[in-house]
């Protein structure tokens, strides 16, 4: 089961593309805080990559900032690993930090089972939604429901998301 | 004309590509069975050359060229025309393929591991 909505951010320290541990506590104050579960290899992950991207720049004068987790096993999925997350990260410019959940414990302590998943905290490192990013993987032009730039949105004008659940859609977490 | 549709379970979409593909079928009038085969294994994806799901193959030839999807139990990645990549073959992608077979000619340039997906204006 995923991480309950109104839970509390779940504590972690993984190490990233760009050499840093990241805590969630380093993110302490962002009015809202993304924990978005992503790898290299798959195409649902790859087809909302730029969008994820987009929003974290459009987003990020306003506080919020985003990590995304691998936690994929390399050896079953060698572009998932260490080494192809950095190059990723560079060839894309990700502007969040790209974390690495190597034992997978933190995948699991979130519930999380696919890829791309979304874990959204407001500044209380509450959740307040969790699902998908929007509702069509396929043509960004062709979304409906932008689930997670409403979810910012409503959070950071300090309301509640409408929407705090949609179903997850991507590729399974690939586990040891 | 033999059309293969294969898929494995854990991939989201294979329901909706293999609507996707009747639709096309049916838009051009082609009563043709398709073949499903469900991958469950390594083994199994190994012994169909399985480069993931979903995968369409019109008298034994992809309808994308593989490029870099391995062969093996994933998701496959697609390229649309303008090179964004989607999970899911487009209606389109699968109509030139059916028209091409149709006309009796291959529905792809190749069926190759080592040849790029990417459309050339990305190469």
């Amino acid at each position: 089961m995923p991480l309950a909505l109104d839970s509390r951010v779940i504590p972690f320290a993984l190490p990233a593309t760009d050499g840093t541990t990241y805590r969630p506590e380093d993110f302490a104050g962002a009015p809202v805080f993304g924990v978005i579960f992503h790898c290299n290899h798959c195409p649902y992950a790859q087809a909302w990559e730029d969008r994820l991207i987009t929003a974290q720049r459009v987003y990020a004068g306003r506080g919020v900032r985003f990590v995304l987790i691998n936690a994929n096993d390399p050896v079953k999925y060698p572009t998932d690993d260490f080494a192809h997350m950095k190059a990723r990260a560079e060839e894309k410019g990700y502007p969040f930090p790209y974390l690495f959940d190597e034992t997978q414990e933190i995948a699991r302590a979130y519930g999380a089972t696919r890829t791309p998943e979304v874990f959204l905290f407001d500044r209380t490192g509450t959740l307040r939604y969790h699902g998908a990013p929007d509702d069509n993987y396929e043509d960004p032009q062709a979304v409906q429901h932008q689930y997670l730039r409403d979810a910012m949105d409503a959070l950071l004008s300090g309301t509640a998301p409408v929407t705090s659940e949609t179903k997850v859609v991507g590729c399974t977490i690939k586990w040891r | 004309m033999h059309i293969e549709f294969l898929y494995w379970e854990d991939c989201p979409s294979h329901e909706q590509a293999l609507a996707r593909l009747r639709d096309v079928l049916r838009e051009e009038a082609l009563e043709v069975p398709v073949e499903v085969t469900r991958v469950d294994t390594e083994d199994q994806a190994a012994a169909r050359q399985f480069p993931g799901s979903p995968t369409i193959r019109i008298n034994g030839m992809d309808i994308q060229p593989p490029g870099e999807n391995p062969i093996g139990l994933s998701c496959r990645v697609y390229f649309t025309d303008d090179g964004r990549v989607t999970p899911l073959p487009s209606a389109e992608m699968i109509r030139r393929a059916v028209r091409t077979a149709a006309r009796g000619n291959e529905p792809a340039p190749a069926n190759t591991a080592a040849q790029s997906t990417r459309p050339p204006h990305l190469e």
